[in-house]
């Protein structure tokens, strides 16, 4: 590690430590949403970025394992290290079913199979909401983590600093491994990958397994994070936002799955801000919502037409020229 | 008898849709998951039109030209871009364009439920087609409509000269572009009549229903018809319509309405895991992608 990224690291985790001393609440709840999109984002980015197969499926992963959570809290008192694990075991066991069509399709073919599962997860929780009489979705009451009451942004963040860190660090560490070396040799060539002797199945499945097991445990600490679960949280949207944090950030990178996610979370809150700029502030304000649909799908395109190598790229091509 | 005219209209409303996936993805593979948003401007569309025209034998017509230029257009300026690029990035693409029109569309006209039949002064009568079997007039015009673009569809590609080299991008891009076809110029083309028939559709259905966002709903729900066809198979498209039509209608009206958002998806899973390429579809398309 050269001198320079050494300072850069230093810098960066003492800027996170001292964080939640110098912000106000409100900023504190953003930088946790970053924190919980930064983990689905690095999961996405190990399944597209780097072993090379598209998933729609995003949404209901989360939605799966923030329904795990809330109904063992619900139904059962579960406490939040039964829930956690849990919804990771849900999601391992969905990844295996979102993964078969792997096996046999490619491309587009894929990318619908896994739309139709969110779809499914999506009607099996709304199902169990109405059902059960949740119509308008689950409370969850804030989980006690080492006799702490999870129940304020200030409370929650150093739980989930240290969620976002250990996925990085496992990420970074599988794609060290022979797994992740598989996985790039199955995103380069499936033919060649095959003829070194790697079991090409087996290999995918893995890739699906994993990511849909961290995918469910992000769901699921952010029911805990909401306190409330309704499957309404978990639109299709929801799955397009993931996909365009590992684009936007770059893919085949992990930092970049944490920069998508970051850009991707501030991006509202700074259409927002800007919006209040604007001498028709007022007029549109009603169709902020509008705005963010609009804004988002045009950065989506511009980075997808003018940058595919995403922020990592802009930043490699600075580098360059400096 | 009621139930076979309802899974008929539904089954015409998605065949009249799905047309537009198969359109785009047999001639250029790729997969327009936009085509819900676009049918849904052009809807609207029609409601701009007939707020300026009163005349639905007007109004119709030109927002459906505005669709076709308005599908011809995409290609041009965004998806001819996307030539060369991974599957995903073209599909995500047109994922990022369905988010842009949903932006817009509300900014423009609003997120309430309007109706572009009340300035036409259309009025959707009850129509006996079977005994005992009553659907709306508009239905009925849904139907007839179906019917003569799939007819105009069929002898377009058969038989013109233009449909033959749609035929023959989409068979081989690079052997056609080298017998002097302009390939932009066939998929913007097919871009066009692609976002056109899904206009019409979308059209249709507003001036029955009124017209809000829960039409990108119906045009996503219309795309398992297409790939239980076949993808690349229009004959398919409409089979597999009237198949997850049926399906639908069916399960609604025996085992539970909640089923009504997921019953297509079900059996594109099904038929993703017996028969990936669809009933009427060409084995290779699964290994071109």
């Amino acid at each position: 590690m050269s001198k320079t990224k050494l300072l850069a690291l230093i810098l960066a985790a003492a800027a996170l430590l001292a964080l939640p001393f110098t912000v106000s609440g409100a900023w504190m709840d953003i930088a946790n949403q970053i924190l919980l999109a930064s983990i689905g984002a690095l999961a996405l980015m190990l399944l597209t970025g780097f072993a090379g197969q598209i998933s729609l499926g995003h949404a209901g992963l989360l939605a799966a394992g923030a329904f795990t959570a809330g109904i063992l809290s619900r139904e059962l008192g579960a406490p939040f290290w039964v829930g956690i694990p849990a919804a990771g075991l849900t999601g391992a066991l969905l990844g295996v079913i979102f993964g078969l069509p792997s096996l046999r399709l490619r491309g587009i073919y894929l990318a619908v199979s896994t739309l139709a599962l969110h779809f499914l997860v999506v009607y099996l929780g709304g199902e169990y909401e109405t059902r059960r009489g949740f119509s308008t979705g689950i409370l969850i009451d804030p989980p006690m983590v080492f006799g702490i009451e999870l129940w304020d942004p200030f409370a929650w963040y150093p739980v989930l600093l240290v969620g976002a860190i250990l996925t990085y660090a496992l990420s970074r560490n599988l794609l060290k491994s022979r797994t992740g070396r598989a996985w790039a040799a199955i995103h380069d060539t499936e033919p060649v990958a095959a003829a070194l002797g790697i079991n090409v199945a087996r290999t995918k499945l893995w890739a699906f397994v994993i990511t849909s097991a961290i995918t469910a445990m992000a769901g699921a600490l952010f029911a805990y994070y909401r306190g409330f679960v309704s499957i309404e949280a978990f639109s299709l949207f929801v799955t397009i936002q993931y996909v365009a944090m590992i684009i936007i950030g770059g893919m085949g990178s992990l930092t970049g799955a944490v920069l998508g996610a970051a850009f991707v979370t501030l991006l509202p809150h700074l259409i927002e801000g800007a919006t209040r700029y604007l001498p028709t502030g007022g007029a549109i304000s009603g169709s902020v919502f509008a705005m963010n649909y609009a804004a988002f799908g045009l950065i989506m395109i511009a980075f997808l037409v003018f940058e595919p190598g995403g922020l990592m790229g802009i930043a490699r091509r600075l580098k360059g020229r400096g | 008898m009621q139930l076979l005219a309802n899974i008929i209209v539904l089954g015409a409303i998605y065949a009249l849709i799905s047309c537009g996936y198969v359109l785009i993805y047999r001639v250029s593979r790729v997969l327009n998951l936009a085509h819900g948003e676009l049918m849904m401007v052009g809807a609207y569309l029609l409601l701009t039109t007939a707020g300026m025209i009163p005349n639905p034998w007007i109004a119709i017509p030109v927002a459906g030209l505005l669709s076709l230029a308005m599908g011809a257009l995409v290609y041009l300026l965004l998806m001819r871009r996307m030539t060369g690029e991974s599957v995903l990035a073209a599909i995500l693409t047109t994922i990022a364009l369905g988010i842009l029109l949903r932006g817009v569309v509300v900014i423009f006209f609003s997120a309430a439920h309007q109706y572009p039949s009340v300035p036409l002064g259309l009025h959707a009568s009850s129509v006996e087609v079977l005994p005992g079997a009553r659907i709306s007039s508009l239905s009925l015009v849904l139907v007839v409509v179906t019917a003569l673009v799939y007819g105009s569809l069929f002898a377009f590609l058969r038989l013109s000269r233009w449909g033959l080299r749609m035929r023959a991008a989409g068979q081989n891009p690079l052997l056609a572009a080298q017998r002097g076809i302009n390939l932009h110029g066939i998929y913007a083309m097919v871009w066009g009549i692609a976002i056109f028939t899904g206009s019409i559709a979308g059209m249709l259905i507003s001036l029955d229903a009124g017209l809000d966002q829960t039409l990108i709903m119906i045009g996503l729900k219309a795309f398992p018809g297409a790939l239980v066809g076949g993808l690349d198979s229009l004959l398919g498209a409409l089979v597999g319509s009237l198949i997850v039509a049926a399906a639908e209608v069916l399960l609604i009206q025996y085992v539970n309405p909640l089923l009504a958002d997921v019953v297509p998806f079900l059996i594109l899973i099904a038929m993703l895991v017996f028969r990936p390429w669809g009933l009427f579809g060409t084995r290779e398309a699964l290994d071109r992608v």
